[in-house]
Order: C-alpha cells, then structure tokens, then sequence
C-alpha cells in the first residue's frame, strides 16, 4: 500500500472516526467502571433527596449560573479542608444529576456550606453581597425575592429523578407543587444553600 | 472493585499503551513511497513539503512518556484493583460517616498505606498542635496580653466570622457590633466561648397581630423613649401598657436579659436600627438573629482563641494595639 497515512489525512471523515475511537477507548477505561462501583453508587448514610423547595432553589443555582464562580467540591487537601470542612466523598453525590461541582473557584467552595451562615444573613448578601461583606465582586440577585415559584413542574421535577433512583415516594411527588407555590425564588435558593454539604455526618 | 471491571480497566490501559508503542515504531518507517529528503509534491504558494522523520527529540518524547506510564502505573492505583508498590492513596474515599472517615485514618495508619490527605494533616498537627494546646491553657484574660495569640485570633475571625461581623468585626444592621462591649448574650470570656460553640437563636415574635397598627405606633414611641430619645409622650404613655408584653424577654425595665438575648432598649445601640421605622418593622415582623455554632467547624481549641481576639475588642489592651500597628 502507497502511503497509507495519506488516506486518513485526506479523508476528515474517516479521521474524524478514528479520533472518537481512539477518546472512546479512555473513556471505556475511565468512565464506563465507575457507573457500577459500589463507592459510586452508595449515598452516605446521612443523604437526603432535595425536597420540594430545594430541588426549585437548585435549579435557580443552576439557572443563574452560580456553578460558574462556586465549586461545590472539597479538594482532601489540609488547605480546603481546613477552610470548609471534610472533603468532598463520591457517597454525597449520587443523588446529584447532574452533580454541580463546578471547577471555577472565583468564590468559595459551597460544598458545605449549608448551616454555615444564618437564612437572614443569605437573603441580605443575595440581594446585594456589598452589604455584608464589601470586599465581595459578587453580583446580587435582587430579582429572587420578587420572582415567585407556581410549582407547575416541581412534580414532574421530583417524577425525573425519582426514574434516576432518587427514593422519593408517590407523596413527595403530590405535595410538590403545594409545597413551593408562592414561595420566592430567593426562599427556594436559600433552603437549597442551607442543605449543601449536611448529609455527612 | 469487581475483579471484572479490575480486568477491564488493566487490559485497556496497557493495551493503549502498548497501542501508542506500536504506532510510534509503524510512523518511524517511511511508506509514502517517497524517499527520504525528497519532495513530497505537496506545494502551497511556493513552500513545499519534504519527506522527513519525526524529529528525534520528539520520537525520544513519546518513549519517555510511554516509560513514564508504566513505572506510575507500578507505583500508583491505576490499574484496576492494583494498589501500587508504594500503597499511596489520596484520601479515604468511600467513607460513608464523618465516624468511618476517622475509623479510615486509623485503618490506613494500621495497615502502612501512605494516604497523602492524612500525612498532611498530621504533619501539620505535629506542628501547630502543641501552639494551640498552649494557648488553651492559658486563660482568655491572659490571651488578650499576648500579640501572637490575637494574631491568630483575628485570622481565624477573618476566615469564619467577618462574613457577618465585618472585617473590623463592627457587625452592620442584624449582625452585632463586637467591639462595642454591649453584649446580647453575655460578655464574659465564658460567654463569648459558649456563644461559638453552641451557637445563638434569637427569637423576636412579631406584635402586628396582637398589638395592631396603632398598638406598634404606641410600643414603638415607649421603646425610643427608654433611650432617651424624644417622643410623642402621649402615645409613649400608652405604649407603657402594652411593654408588660415586652417585659417578658426585655424586662420590666427594659434592660434586657442575657440569657435569653434579649436586647437591652435603653443604651440606643439597636442591632436592626434605630429610626422609628426600624423598630415598627422589627415589632410588625419580628425578627430572627441567628449565630451559627463553630464547634464542630473550628473545634474548642481554635474557638478559645477566637473568643480572646473577640473579647480583647471591647477590652482594648496595649497588645490589641501592638497587634493593629504591626498590620
């Protein structure tokens, strides 16, 4: 054969083949293992699904790009873990879908920060984060307190993930919309905030 | 890991690399039928390709990194179940329990596995341990002589306390001022210690209900009243009689009563403002001043020295001072 090499630089298609089965080959070896390793796939004995109200909060997260400056990922490293408390475990995560651990550390690591600060102090420091702590570059979410929730899709929210395993029960499920409805986005964000990080215990 | 996924994992790992090893020694042969040093009759604006090898630093490149895969691979977890010849590990993951994550540390001690988190935690602790057992030794009145201790002190306050209290620890509106020396749940050493390791809930019930509109009119002029402050005194007066309700927490004489939090009204330091209209919303709506605890956070050794950074605030002493200047 007359330089075999030529064919696969002349052809993008066959290039591009052989490119995704050479990345799929890690990905067999990465991937494809952890989605039945028992670390995995056990929630840690304190987890929690979301209820109602925190399951809307986290979409507002996820909404307002909040995993785009926030990691929520304790390194086991001394230095974070001295700063947020235990790190991180795989355990807390299998609930998660998908997980919000975020890479860009702009702000802190909200891994663990439920409990950390006070429901009055999160409503202050959402609306405007200069008013808490003045050295923050962080932008404020006035529009949260005014924005309410109707809860028309909370069901169908909680329906989805109970078909990715989370053991939410037929009542959870009725009560879903009852639960959120006129609540402000800013209360759902809060309750959400206030849960991260508890259930190791 | 199953010894399944094991197998799994070690197979298509050395097999990529030995993948790579084979298609490194398949480039280095020339099959494009042209030879070496010859034109390859690619030519673009008058630059031409020439038929050369791979650069030798480059080949040489990929044969270290191919010599650099598997010695990491002999040493370190990668290949399935394989631990590695120098049984290093990260950190204990897995742990389900913050009790299973201390049983792992030990475990992992027991049985010589390097976890890197563990050794740094307890290469630190071999450090700094003895320097804060010896500041907790020491009494919070001592402390607060002592530069080095409230260096640290005011640290840790920065990390986990200027959030709400500000980094002057001066508090703003619904977050107290700690250097004031008006104390809501006490201001002893002691105090200040239980208020970090339990933490604090206040609970100021809202009146709009019982008291109504006119009723918050005339509690609030009696209120300001208690500080001095100029009011309506009519309405102050009537305003009197419905503080037997305020008494409750804030005492007959409106003072305040630390064990509960309740704040003294009579010294105008107003923790959600003073204005009138501060203290209608704080009657209307009632109010919820929350002190999250730091025990399990900071630990009582750590929280000892925050207290005395705490306390040296109001207690100005000359070491506050040395502390501040050297800033």
């Amino acid at each position: 054969m007359k330089n075999a090499h030529e064919i696969i630089e002349k052809n993008v298609g066959l290039f591009t083949i052989l490119v995704l089965i050479a990345i799929s080959i890690g990905g067999m070896a990465q991937i494809t293992p952890l989605m039945f390793q028992q670390q995995t796939m056990t929630p840690v004995d304190g987890l929690k699904p979301y209820t109602a109200l925190q399951m809307e909060g986290r979409d507002i997260y996820i909404r307002e790009g909040c995993v785009g400056c926030h990691s929520q990922m304790i390194r086991p490293f001394r230095s974070e873990t001295e700063r947020y408390g235990h790190y991180s475990v795989a355990g807390e995560s299998v609930w998660e879908h998908p997980f919000l651990w975020g890479s860009k550390r702009t702000g802190p690591d909200l891994a663990r920060v439920g409990g950390r600060y006070s429901d009055e102090w999160h409503r202050v420091h959402l609306m405007n984060p200069r008013n808490v702590v003045p050295e923050s570059n962080m932008p404020g979410f006035p529009w949260l307190a005014e924005n309410t929730l109707d809860g028309k899709l909370t069901a169908k929210k909680l329906e989805v993930f109970r078909d990715f395993g989370v053991p939410y029960n037929d009542e959870d499920i009725a009560g879903a919309e009852e639960a959120v409805k006129g609540k402000t986005e800013m209360v759902a964000l809060i309750a959400y905030l206030q849960s991260l990080g508890t259930a190791l215990k | 890991m199953s010894s399944f996924w094991s197998i799994w994992i070690t197979v298509i790992t050395l097999g990529s690399i030995l993948g790579c090893f084979i298609f490194l020694r398949w480039c280095l042969s020339n099959k494009t039928g042209v030879q070496e040093g010859d034109d390859m009759h690619h030519e673009f604006d008058g630059i031409i390709e020439i038929n050369n090898q791979l650069p030798r630093w480059w080949t040489y490149l990929f044969y270290i990194c191919i010599a650099w895969a598997l010695i990491y691979l002999l040493l370190y977890p990668g290949l399935g179940n394989f631990k590695g010849l120098w049984n290093w590990q990260s950190s204990n993951q897995g742990i389900l329990s913050l009790a299973e994550s201390k049983a792992a540390v030990e475990k992992a001690k027991e049985e010589g596995v390097i976890s890197q988190y563990d050794r740094e935690v307890a290469q630190a602790n071999e450090v700094f341990a003895p320097i804060f057992d010896s500041y907790y030794a020491k009494s919070i009145e001592e402390l607060i002589q002592d530069p080095a201790a409230l260096k640290i002190g005011q640290r840790l306050f920065s990390q986990n306390c200027s959030q709400c209290h500000g980094s002057d620890a001066r508090g703003q509106r619904g977050f107290p001022n700690l250097t004031d020396n008006d104390w809501l749940y006490g201001g002893t050493p002691d105090k200040i210690v239980e208020t970090l390791i339990k933490g604090r809930n206040a609970m100021m019930p809202a009146w709009l209900d019982s008291f109504g509109a006119d009723g918050i009119e005339e509690v609030v002029a009696y209120a300001l009243s208690l500080s001095g402050r100029k009011v309506d005194e009519s309405l102050a007066d009537k305003g009197k009689d419905r503080f037997v309700a305020c008494a409750a927490c804030h005492g007959a004489d409106g003072k305040g009563n630390q064990m509960i939090g309740a704040p003294n009204l009579t010294d105008n330091i107003w923790l959600y403002g003073g204005r009138e209209e501060n203290v209608t919303e704080t009657l209307n709506y009632g109010r919820n001043g929350v002190m999250p605890s730091f025990k399990d956070r900071l630990g009582e050794k750590k929280i000892h020295l925050v207290a005395a950074y705490v306390y040296s605030l109001s207690h100005n002493t000359a070491a506050q001072d040395a502390m501040v200047s050297k800033n």
